[in-house]
């Protein structure tokens, strides 16, 4: 008798609150926006850049928006599940921020259609879901040139997570924009199928050191081969984050990632019920990516150099990838004068001639 | 194959094989007491957790170390409560404490995660270090490699040598007959059980605080699983376990290296990251295939309780 006489009470308290609950949503209540990562945020690299984007977005909007966030989220059953939770919990917005969960996003998107989902890296969409993504090339062209210049082996070294076309681009554009200075460069690639694995990135770091890699790079999320780097004596090239304090020797500069006052216009929308826009890939000309600055070590006219072609690019005159390219194989990619389309770059799949490595199918 | 790389690969194995000595000769005596600790994957993630945030905030890597060890310690105890006192199976206890481990481990190093360690300097032993082909490559590494080979020493001599070790020994064949000529079977188990709990942790501890120097969730990447497999490729002799360690360590790095030689070798490199776990079950197969081997090595009590009231 007691028990139900509980369970009565506790429906009645359940039910009251729900109907307190459901006028003041419709009221001046917070937009509640959902921050999906792969990895932890920690100090640096692709999480820590999408939440700075995360907390800049906040700075501007104020108590107009509440946000929520989960870490290490694996690119597999579990996304569906954070995704379709985030979804049920009444987030309005969701931002998506690895490439593997692109088919939950779109699954969960159908199926929640009064949220707005925004997918990081990928290529689908729908009517409630758009992808953003930056054209990271462009930072990884430039630092490809400083990386030519600095050289004296000729050698420089790539850990590499998985042979998607974003990670493809970075790898053959840093190889352009070092053939352009320095035309006898290889540039040799370790996949360590991980995109956030410390222990192997440093070792496969030092694998390309203790083979004559005397500048090395990465497009993973930790800033394990920095580290490296400084401890063995060589260059590095960050990613993601300007990750000089963890080699302050050895960072030469990085391409960082700048997520803030995108995530802010795309709130803003989402505020004024406005559409949902476009997918958009913006690279210097729209501020997604961008040079930390370049170690002293540089030399002035190689920093020179580099300050000319990113205004080039950050004008639209010059795209990293213009032709004539040529493939690994020695066969044409691209002829002379043209430049690759969206679609192209898109679907990128091989390796330019000069990257001394094989590429798993 | 130049000299340089043949070195560099040699050095780099060392490193990598150094966690798996540390953990697999601690198993090894906590196997020859009877008990079958399959926990280690769990000892080593709060080892390694612990050893780095200690070492992170008292900036100090021996404390950092200590920490390993008494973290090992503490949950090795949880498993040795569970089988010993309560005698519980062994084998579905070792699982659980190697799953909690891990989960606790991510738990516990949430706010240390993507912070970073100084290095550990290598420490070059002067002469041996000039020897040609290997010296670089033995004697030019950070200390902590050269702990593990005493430690190596010490486990062979208390094994082959001493009282206790072959009081250890006793309890691992026939703890019944131990008890009757007097041994403490159920303490000699307890200590042989903490002894595998500390040397994971200390082998988690060299993981991220020497050899990684951070600490991220699931950096023990299923170590334990080999150091396990280790003790019985080594068929229960601590020299033999030197040479797997190595043998794996080398697998796992030569990998990197092919894919970064400047000849291509036409390997998928999904297939190389697998390598290591293919190499285990191989050995598994080519040793459990051999009964009699197993049977003369292994511990006679080894996954059996103890029940003084039998004895």
């Amino acid at each position: 008798m007691k028990r139900r006489m509980i369970l009565k009470a506790g429906l009645a308290a359940a039910a009251t609150s729900m109907m307190l609950q459901a006028p003041m949503a419709l009221a001046d209540d917070p937009a509640k926006i959902g921050f999906v990562y792969v990895s932890p945020i920690g100090d640096a690299g692709w999480t820590y850049q999408h939440d700075l984007g995360r907390l800049e977005m906040i700075d501007n909007l104020g108590d107009k928006v509440t946000t929520t966030f989960v870490e290490s989220v694996p690119e597999g059953a579990d996304a569906e599940r954070v995704i379709r939770e985030m979804a049920a919990s009444g987030h309005d917005l969701i931002f998506a921020t690895s490439f593997g969960y692109m088919n939950y996003v779109e699954r969960v998107a159908k199926q929640f259609p009064n949220v707005r989902f925004m997918h990081a890296t990928g290529y689908k969409g729908g009517p409630n879901f758009l992808n953003y993504n930056a054209r990271f090339y462009e930072g990884r062209y430039l630092t490809g040139i400083i990386a030519g210049e600095m050289t004296k082996s000729d050698i420089l070294g790539y850990v590499a997570a998985f042979p998607i076309p974003e990670v493809l681009q970075g790898i053959n554009a840093f190889t352009l924009g070092a053939q352009s200075v320095n035309p006898d460069i290889q540039v040799r690639v370790i996949w360590v199928n991980s995109w956030y694995d410390p222990g192997k990135e440093r070792e496969a770091a030092q694998a390309l050191i203790a083979q004559g890699a005397d500048v090395i790079t990465h497009h993973t999320d930790s800033t394990a081969v920095v580290q490296a780097a400084q401890d063995q004596g060589a260059y590095a090239v960050a990613y993601h984050s300007d990750m000089s304090k963890y080699g302050k020797d050895a960072h030469l500069t990085a391409t960082t990632h700048h997520w803030g006052p995108y995530y802010t216009e795309i709130a803003e929308r989402m505020l004024e019920k406005e559409g949902m826009g476009e997918s958009i890939w913006g690279g210097f000309k729209e501020g997604f990516v961008e040079l930390a600055p370049i170690n002293p070590v540089v030399p002035q006219a190689v920093q020179d150099k580099v300050a000319e072609v990113t205004e080039q690019i950050r004008e639209g005159e010059f795209h990293p990838f213009t032709g004539p390219i040529v493939g690994q194989d020695g066969k044409e990619v691209l002829a002379a004068g043209q430049t690759m389309t969206d679609e192209q770059l898109g679907k990128m799949n091989f390796y330019v001639k000069g990257v001394n490595s094989k590429l798993p199918k | 194959m130049s000299i340089n790389l043949f070195e560099s690969i040699l050095f780099a194995t060392i490193v990598a094989g150094t966690p798996l000595l540390l953990v697999a000769l601690g198993e090894l005596v906590t196997e020859k007491s009877g008990m079958l600790n399959l926990g280690a994957e769990g000892l080593m993630s709060v080892g390694a957790v612990s050893a780095f945030a200690i070492a992170l905030t008292m900036d100090s890597t021996v404390a950092g170390l200590v920490a390993g060890m008494v973290a090992g310690i503490l949950l090795s105890l949880v498993y040795g409560f569970i089988t010993i006192h309560l005698m519980a199976n062994q084998v579905a206890t070792g699982l659980a404490v190697a799953i909690f481990g891990v989960g606790l481990s991510a738990f516990l190093g949430k706010p240390f995660e993507a912070k970073v360690l100084e290095a550990v300097p290598r420490t070059v032993v002067p002469y041996l270090s000039d020897l040609p082909l290997i010296g670089r490559a033995l004697f030019a590494q950070q200390w902590m490699v050269y702990v593990s080979w005493v430690l190596l020493a010490l486990i062979i001599w208390f094994l082959a040598r001493t009282r206790a070790g072959l009081a250890l020994k006793a309890v691992g064949e026939s703890p019944v007959s131990a008890h009757a000529i007097g041994l403490p079977v159920i303490r000699i188990r307890y200590f042989a059980v903490m002894f595998g709990g500390a040397m994971a942790g200390l082998g988690g501890g060299f993981i991220s605080v020497f050899h990684t120097p951070m600490w991220t969730e699931g950096m023990i990447a299923g170590k334990g699983w080999i150091a396990l497999a280790l003790v019985v490729f080594a068929t229960w002799r601590p020299s033999r376990v030197l040479l797997g360690a190595y043998l794996f360590g080398g697998v796992m790095i030569s990998q990197l290296f092919f894919q970064s030689s400047e000849v291509q070798i036409e390997i998928p490199s999904q297939f190389l990251s697998a390598l290591p776990y293919l190499a285990t079950i191989l050995v598994l197969v080519l040793i459990s295939s051999n009964v009699k081997m197993i049977r003369m090595n292994s511990p006679a009590s080894l996954g059996k309780p103890f029940l003084k009231e039998n004895a």
